[in-house]
């Protein structure tokens, strides 16, 4: 194993970011920052509720294009795999925390904070089940 | 007013991972991939973040309502069943595969990437399935 490209101190930093954003979220509107459970609402749930759905992700849009123009190193993306792989992982992804009833966001960073136990099992599920499909991926079948 | 405080909240969440650089799915990619090469960026940026729910949730769940009025709308079970399971592994799937969790994957519409855009609709539409196939009238977010 070699550890390649860490930057610790903008992860951290950024990650602090992130839990001030939940706490705010929590403790003014007393809702979850979550974001596929946000996805969801912004598709079902009715009047003002889903509007700030809608809201909340318009500002998660805007909120990165203010530091990629800030910082436009950051503005680095690089897609190992073809464009409709992505709509594949999309799908997955959206079922995925459809049933599983939340993602990184939402089990990870709130569902932590607030000791779930059923959070910390599903953010343990898909770290292993994320971890062996890039194995397989790139140690197997040699993809990216 | 809770409008505003959502948009404030989105703005500081995307504002945070592209700082991470969460943008970038090489970077999840990498992190995933402790056999090879391994950046370990993302478990500092799951650190701080819940370094700092774990500490204000805390007190604000003392609280008996959120500061702007209704009650906290959290997730109502505590138990530990099979579509928990199965789901976060379709999610892991799919992340493992783009490099994209929900968050990331819709901030990264702001670099104009493409993918992105195509992730977030697959994202909607896997959701939209799951109710549909499922027949499930009600979400298990909150």
């Amino acid at each position: 194993m070699t550890i390649v490209n860490f930057t610790p101190v903008s992860g951290f930093v950024g990650g602090l970011f992130i839990g001030v954003s939940a706490t705010l979220l929590l403790w003014l509107n007393g809702e979850i920052a979550g974001v596929s459970g946000i996805v969801d609402g912004a598709l079902h749930r009715p009047g003002k509720a889903s509007g700030r759905d809608w809201l909340f992700l318009i500002g998660l849009v805007g909120g990165a294009a203010i530091e990629f123009w800030l910082v436009p190193g950051h503005r680095a993306f690089h897609a190992a795999l073809p464009w409709p792989v992505f709509l594949l992982a999309g799908l997955l992804v959206g079922y995925g925390t459809a049933m599983g009833c939340g993602c990184t966001s939402g089990h990870g960073v709130c569902g932590l904070g607030r000791l779930s136990a059923r959070s910390l099992v599903a953010t343990l599920t898909f770290m292993a089940t994320g971890t062996l499909t890039v194995f397989v991926l790139r140690h197997v079948f040699g993809v990216f | 007013m809770k409008g505003i405080i959502s948009l404030l909240s989105g703005l500081l969440f995307g504002f945070g991972l592209a700082l991470a650089q969460m943008t970038n799915p090489a970077k999840i990619i990498d992190f995933l991939d402790f056999s090879g090469t391994w950046d370990p960026t993302l478990a500092l940026v799951m650190g701080g973040a819940v370094l700092v729910t774990l500490i204000s949730f805390r007190f604000i769940l003392r609280r008996p309502h959120p500061l702007l009025g209704g009650g906290f709308q959290l997730p109502r079970r505590s138990d530990i069943d099979i579509p928990l399971i199965a789901g976060s592994a379709i999610f892991g799937i799919g992340w493992g595969l783009g490099g994209f969790c929900p968050g990331p994957g819709i901030a990264s519409i702001a670099q104009g990437s493409w993918e992105a855009v195509v992730f977030t609709i697959g994202l909607a539409g896997g959701m939209l399935a799951f109710r549909f196939l499922g027949r499930q009238p009600d979400s298990c977010f909150q």
